[in-house]
């Protein structure tokens, strides 16, 4: 076995086994924000618990292992062929080992053999740079927060969107209200005002590989950023819909150019298990760096 | 917190009320989407399996298998149970089911289906496989792993004080919908 692979494979132990440092700081402020004695708090304090066990035992943080959604930032002649091979392997591996679920299902025959490789599994997103660097950024996107994700077209009469801001807001704070607790929040919001039907929920789930903490650069975007922020968390729907103060734990939205006839507004919910890592990696594919 | 026993009776569980939070030891077997869909199209339980006075587990666990044919449970957390809702009422009532775990919640045919059969739901704290693999002592049995595969296959599992919270009780209450019904208002009022 490669260099590559054996960083692949720890890459995904990792990912599945603990939980980013941004997001922890997060859930541990919403701990501490939860009212005392309540049910809201007691599952935050499982939560929690859960988090520093898998950690230990280098186990799933939840059953629900998600889609693998590999994206590789490479140089120029970087092999891709052969990175999207190794992956293959390295998910395999990964699912023996148990660090992922037997997670992948054929559509037409509802079959499940058990290795996670199929159409579409695990999906690998390419993108060159100019620089020397290979960087791998690893998702585990569960199925029940993708299942709350939502895509709107614009303008919504029942929802009194129109084509503007304010309109997304709506529509964004009807996501969180249609997803309760469902996601299994409190959860991430990443989001795309614009491009098609499938860039738009691509972006969508890019932006969640921003740093919980971080501010968005454009002025308009931050500031609905903190307004959905604010008015989600007043919302009341709290930890795994139990009521509570904390319903989402951040929102990450960017904007993508739209033809004139179409204006979507796509909405990734992360749960959150938020199951997110990456790495810097030489060129003989060794782990230099942690990215997250 | 209340410690439930299985198996259950119909007065134990009538007794529960939306927001209890309770601990449930014994004997209970997971089964979702393919499970539900089997038993809605008249499918039957295999010998050995019986949800009366039980509990159906919506969880599709990380299973791993000792050398000895034996099994590990090494993550296994509720799945979403929103899912389930066109089949769960009909399943509560010709099986017998006393308790559904899951997450997320139910729709109002298996809140109806709880408040006539007696039969609740129990909410666990989604995505905490851990904690909640810790609570299963013991993997007895499998059945139709190889038909559904492993996630979706019925386990049967001994647990121990397994936590998870009243969500619909057997009187026709439902926190999702009263959580639902605030959230939606206070939207109105900040929108």
């Amino acid at each position: 076995m490669t260099m590559l692979h054996d960083s692949l494979v720890e890459l995904i132990r990792r990912t599945s086994a603990e939980i980013p440092d941004d997001v922890l700081q997060s859930i541990l402020a919403a701990l501490e924000a939860e009212k005392k004695g309540t049910i809201a708090e007691a599952a935050m304090k499982i939560i929690e618990k859960n988090i520093e066990l898998a950690k230990r035992k280098s186990q799933p943080i939840c059953q629900d292992t998600g889609s693998v959604i590999f994206y590789v930032d490479c140089p120029v002649g970087f092999d891709q062929i052969t990175f999207h091979e190794t992956a293959r392997e390295a998910v395999k591996d990964a699912t023996k080992k148990g660090f992922l679920r037997q997670n992948s299902v054929d559509s037409l025959t509802g079959k499940n053999d058990g290795t996670n490789l199929g159409p579409g599994a695990p999906t690998v997103h390419f993108h060159q740079h100019r620089t020397e660097d290979v960087q791998v950024r690893l998702m585990l996107k569960g199925g029940g927060c993708e299942n709350v994700g939502a895509q709107y077209s614009l303008p919504i009469e029942k929802l009194h969107a129109n084509r503007d801001l304010d309109g997304c807001r709506k529509v964004i704070l009807d996501a969180v209200l249609q997803a309760q607790g469902k996601g299994c929040g409190p959860g991430v919001l990443g989001v795309c005002i614009g491009g098609d039907r499938a860039t738009g929920y691509e972006f969508s789930k890019q932006q969640l590989l921003r740093l919980i903490p971080d501010r968005n650069p454009v002025p308009e975007l931050d500031k609905l950023e903190q307004d959905i922020f604010k008015t989600a968390n007043e919302l009341g729907i709290g930890p795994m819909g139990f009521g509570g103060k904390t319903t989402l734990l951040g929102v990450k939205i960017c904007a993508a150019n739209r033809v004139p006839a179409s204006f979507f507004v796509s909405v990734s919910y992360m749960c959150w298990a938020f199951r997110r890592q990456g790495v810097s990696l030489s060129p003989a594919g060794k782990i230099e760096k942690w990215l997250y | 917190m209340i410690k439930l026993s299985l198996p259950f009776t119909e007065e134990k569980i009538r007794a529960l009320k939306v927001g209890d939070a309770v601990e449930v030891s014994g004997v209970v077997f997971t089964g979702r989407d393919a499970v539900h869909k089997y038993l809605h199209e008249g499918g039957k339980l295999p010998p050995g399996v019986s949800l009366r006075d039980g509990i159906i587990y919506h969880c599709g666990p990380v299973m791993m298998q000792h050398d000895d044919g034996s099994w590990k449970c090494t993550a296994a957390g509720p799945t979403t149970s929103i899912r389930e809702e066109p089949d769960q009422g009909q399943i509560i009532r010709d099986f017998g089911v006393r308790a559904v775990i899951g997450k997320g919640g139910m729709g109002d045919r298996t809140l109806a289906a709880c408040k006539e059969h007696g039969c609740v739901y129990l909410h666990g704290v989604g995505g905490a496989a851990q904690v909640l693999a810790e609570c299963v002592k013991k993997v007895r049995n499998v059945y139709f792993l190889k038909e559904f595969g492993s996630p979706e296959a019925i386990w049967e599992l001994e647990v121990e004080n397994f936590p998870a919270v009243v969500t619909i009780d057997a009187h026709g209450n439902s926190l999702h919908r009263e959580i639902f019904a605030a959230s939606q208002a206070k939207l109105a009022q900040l929108i």
